[in-house]
């Protein structure tokens, strides 16, 4: 019998491939037997993803997704996608009275603006295939968790939340699925900027009823699961992966 | 940047403690009110205020008001 789960035949394009979970989902869909397009700012990181990579046939397009020709340099290089994996994002801690517009746009920008107007152009050039399956990695931290300090970044990963519904909306149409997957706190760099010392994040990890951060390839699982045709009939949802945060 | 203005701006990231209360000496730690929420603020005062970006560590190794200006200084 065929493995339902298996990416075996699927082109996946992967944003924020060049660290991080995006890496991560990079890594663990090409095991699974997916063909990546992998995306990120730094070709030298996008170069070590694709080192990581298991079978052959993938590519590293190196984009700044906030720049309008290397969006659609990337769209150009897209075709046929079965499956699309917005990964890329930022994190930034800061109270509400130092949450400037401009501190909110540089956020809603990287965290949101960038990753639609990706998946729209791909959507217009018709890049992306029947029945094929978008993923957006949101946060726990903004649809569940109200973390003092994180009301931008959380805002930003709300709205990514709420506008992929739209989308499973109004790609059902073309049996397109979208979804989106809900983290909590994932050991990755986002979360080492210095702003959080490591004794506050070990005493949060505490907090948690498996005891300990998530690592970036049990996010990319849920990917993958959502990726594949294991979930053909899963759209529209919002996948928590919390390590049991929210029971607590 | 000057020590009375980076205590006046220290002081202005307090809800509850006298501005009076804060000078250079004070052990910011110790004051009834501090939080990670006050952490928070320091960091993102600094930022605005001096174009500086301390780390949570930076925070964590000053003592006093004074040291944390001292820091502050380094990074300019």
């Amino acid at each position: 019998m065929e493995n339902p789960f298996s990416l075996q035949g699927k082109r996946v394009l992967v944003t924020g491939a060049s660290s991080g979970i995006g890496r991560a989902v990079a890594v663990e869909c090409s095991r699974l037997g997916a063909t990546i397009i992998a995306t990120g700012r730094s070709q030298e990181r996008l170069d070590e993803t694709l080192a990581m990579l298991a079978g052959e046939g993938h590519t590293a397009v190196p984009a700044d997704l906030s720049a309008t020709e290397d969006v659609e340099r990337l769209v150009a290089e897209c075709d046929a996608l079965d499956g699309v994996a917005l990964c890329s994002g930022i994190g930034m801690m800061l109270p509400v009275q130092f949450s400037t517009r401009k501190k909110l746009l540089d956020v809603f920008d990287t965290n949101f603006l960038n990753p639609v107007e990706l998946l729209r152009l791909l959507l217009k050039k018709k890049k992306v295939k029947g029945g094929a399956s978008v993923v957006a990695i949101s946060s726990m931290g903004g649809t569940h968790f109200f973390t003092i300090g994180n009301g931008a970044y959380g805002a930003s990963k709300a709205a990514l939340d709420s506008f992929m519904k739209f989308c499973a909306r109004e790609l059902a149409a073309k049996g397109i699925r979208v979804n989106t997957v809900l983290p909590a706190m994932i050991d990755t760099p986002l979360i080492h900027r210095g702003s959080v010392t490591d004794e506050e994040h070990a005493a949060d990890e505490a907090t948690y009823p498996l005891k300990r951060y998530g690592r970036p390839e049990e996010v990319a699982y849920a990917v993958i699961y959502l990726l594949s045709d294991a979930a053909s009939w899963v759209t529209g949802t919002s996948l928590v992966i919390d390590g049991g945060k929210s029971l607590v | 940047m000057e020590l009375k203005e980076f205590i006046d701006n220290f002081a202005a990231q307090m809800e509850e403690t006298d501005p009076a209360e804060i000078t250079a000496t004070t052990a910011f730690r110790d004051l009834d009110e501090w939080s990670s929420l006050s952490a928070l603020s320091i960091i993102a005062m600094v930022d605005e205020e001096y174009d500086v970006t301390l780390k949570g560590d930076d925070m964590k190794a000053a003592k006093t008001v004074e040291d944390l200006y001292n820091t502050v200084q380094s990074k300019l």
